[in-house]
């Protein structure tokens, strides 16, 4: 510890936060249990599961795998598990739009309009989600639910197509939504809330029209926040299967997660295929954030 | 940062008094009513604990209702006691080791210059990039295919191991934060007035830190309490909160989940506002 101490507060210098000091064995020692943690719990499974992936069945023995390299694995669980995987995306893609659309105004209110009321707000944002996730999604199947409240007036107006909002899309992407909603007010917040609210100001002595301040000047100093928040909501949002389960139907709404669970736990051989489905969401999500990482260069999220 | 809302110097025409003023309501109210549906289901949880049901605490059953006898008796409901104890156990052991690997890998990876910090950058971050479900799967498969031969069974302690590994890598993105936005001349200062490294440390950086340190572990223990996804691929027969109610669902949740739920939440609101408070009592004027 002494040794941390030494080097940590060393000739550390005016070079600003990222001031790394002298070559030692120091940092390694730091290193050592939290990477052998990782590489042990988190690096070794993802290699068996991908070995996993590619493992066979004993013909007549459901449930025993010998080590193999079945590629044919990925091709069949990809075609037959095709839609899943496109809902997935999909409801994902809609869930992250509409959160975006929900938590810009907070954020932008938060950072420019709470004045003192911005902790309160804070502690409102955080606090319902200390009530478990999963009370909380079985209570919006109540909520949602043909003889509740929403659905009824919305039938009454004879607004809703199909006349039920459980057991349809529209339920589980609604409760994506909400779940994953401070993901993406968080780190929008954040960001706006690095903004001089002078440089808005000029801003509006430049255009006369508030629409183009907001989307010249403010929209584009809070993308990095929108970027962050895109993907802490897209990525958990793709790989959910609580809010299809509990809010969708057993047929026409079922993400990859779901296929993934069921192949695990309800499918006796189901491994190899429930791996070859995760491995390749983790690599189709892994190339998203790398590519939106470069293409955007929000390299501060590394 | 001068206070948002206050108008400051320069006097605006008009129309753009109009506008700002919509634009201020419009912000505002579309913030409240957000705020408002982010707790019309925490609402649901507290309304639905007093509710005197008979068989499922799904409708809503006027005789008898509201009743308090679920909150007179919160363990009423069998296993529901017993989870929660679980969570909270899984909670601070998977909070302790995660708080202290994830700071020790945050120091070394910002302040030291080695061979291999950007694997490490790599290694931490790409955890939170996985999918819970993937995360979940890999360990499952690991547990069954290859740890069970050195006797680790399925349970308790396979939570704990796989909330470490996800609460690791949000520690070390906090105090990572954290201590790249220390002042160095802080550290400066102290080395001028002759303190030596340890005191440096521990009289600077060290207390410097441990905000977020503070917030790390909170954050490691709201995420490690509330896992449903990973937890259910690799606990067995073991049951955390999140599970029971997701078990219970089929049967019809007891209102005593009700009950502990509003509680937790109203627990964690209590500490949130007291640590702002406190904080404020201490910051300087």
């Amino acid at each position: 510890m002494s040794a941390l101490a030494h080097t940590a507060a060393g000739p550390a210098g005016p070079a600003g936060p990222d001031t790394a000091v002298r070559r030692s064995w120091v940092p390694y020692l730091l290193l050592l249990p939290g990477a052998l943690w990782l590489l042990v719990f988190f690096v070794v499974p993802l290699v068996q599961l991908f070995t996993v992936s590619l493992q066979s069945q004993f013909p007549g023995y459901p449930g025993y795998y010998y080590r193999d390299l079945n590629f044919g694995n990925y091709w069949s669980a990809l075609t037959e598990f095709a839609p899943h995987f496109g809902r997935s995306l999909l409801f994902a893609g809609l869930a992250t739009f509409f959160a975006f659309a929900l938590s810009y105004p907070l954020a932008y209110a938060m950072a420019f309009k709470a004045g003192r009321w911005r902790g309160l707000m804070m502690i409102c944002i955080i606090a319902p989600f200390f009530t478990s996730f999963i009370l909380r999604t079985i209570a919006w199947r109540q909520i949602l639910a043909d003889e509740g409240p929403v659905a009824s007036v919305l039938n009454f107006l004879h607004l809703l197509p199909g006349g039920h909002i459980t057991e349809t899309w529209m339920a589980v992407v609604a409760g994506l939504t909400y779940n994953f909603l401070p993901f993406m007010v968080l780190p929008i917040y954040a960001s706006l809330e690095r903004v001089d609210p002078r440089v808005i100001e000029a801003g509006g002595d430049l255009f006369a029209n508030g629409f183009t301040t907001f989307r010249t000047v403010t929209l584009p100093m809070s993308m990095p926040g929108v970027l962050a928040g895109t993907l802490l909501t897209f990525i958990p949002a793709a790989g959910d299967y609580v809010n299809a389960e509990l809010l969708g139907s057993d047929r026409s709404t079922k993400m990859v997660g779901n296929v993934i669970e069921s192949q695990f736990f309800k499918v006796p051989g189901g491994y190899p295929t429930a791996a070859a489905l995760s491995f390749t969401l983790m690599a189709l999500i892994l190339a998203l954030v790398f590519v939106y990482v470069r293409r955007f260069g929000t390299d501060e999220l590394l | 940062m001068s206070a948002p809302g206050e108008h400051t110097t320069y006097v605006p025409s008009m129309g753009k008094r109009l506008q700002g003023w919509l634009a201020h309501r419009f912000a505002m109210i579309a913030a409240i009513l957000v705020l408002l549906y982010l707790f019309v289901p925490v609402a649901y949880t507290f309304a639905f604990s007093f509710n005197n049901y008979r068989k499922s605490n799904i409708t809503w059953n006027p005789e008898g209702s509201p009743t308090l006898k679920h909150w007179q008796n919160p363990c009423g409901a069998p296993g529901v006691c017993e989870s929660l104890v679980k969570s909270i156990q899984i909670g601070f052991i998977a909070t302790l080791v995660a708080t202290v690997l994830g700071t020790l890998l945050a120091f070394a990876l910002v302040r030291y210059k080695f061979i291999g910090r950007s694997a490490g950058n790599m290694l931490t971050f790409i955890p939170m990039a996985t999918p819970e479900i993937v995360l979940g799967a890999s360990l499952l498969t690991i547990f069954v295919q290859g740890f069970s031969n050195v006797g680790l069974r399925l349970g308790f302690w396979t939570i704990v191991i796989a909330h470490i590994v996800f609460c690791l890598s949000f520690v070390v993105v906090t105090v990572k934060a954290r201590v790249q936005s220390l002042d160095a001349r802080l550290e400066e200062a102290a080395q001028d007035l002759y303190a030596g490294p340890g005191a440096t440390f521990w009289k600077v950086t060290f207390p410097l830190v441990l905000p977020g340190i503070v917030g790390a572990a909170m954050l490691s223990f709201s995420l490690s309490f509330d896992d449903f996804i990973i937890t259910n691929f690799v606990s067995g027969s073991e049951t955390t909160f999140p599970k029971f109610v997701y078990v219970s669902y089929l049967r019809g949740i007891p209102a005593q989940a009700n009950v502990i739920g509003f509680s937790m939440f109203v627990i964690a609101v209590t500490l949130v506002i007291l640590a702002q408070v406190i904080g404020n009592a201490r910051k300087p004027k």
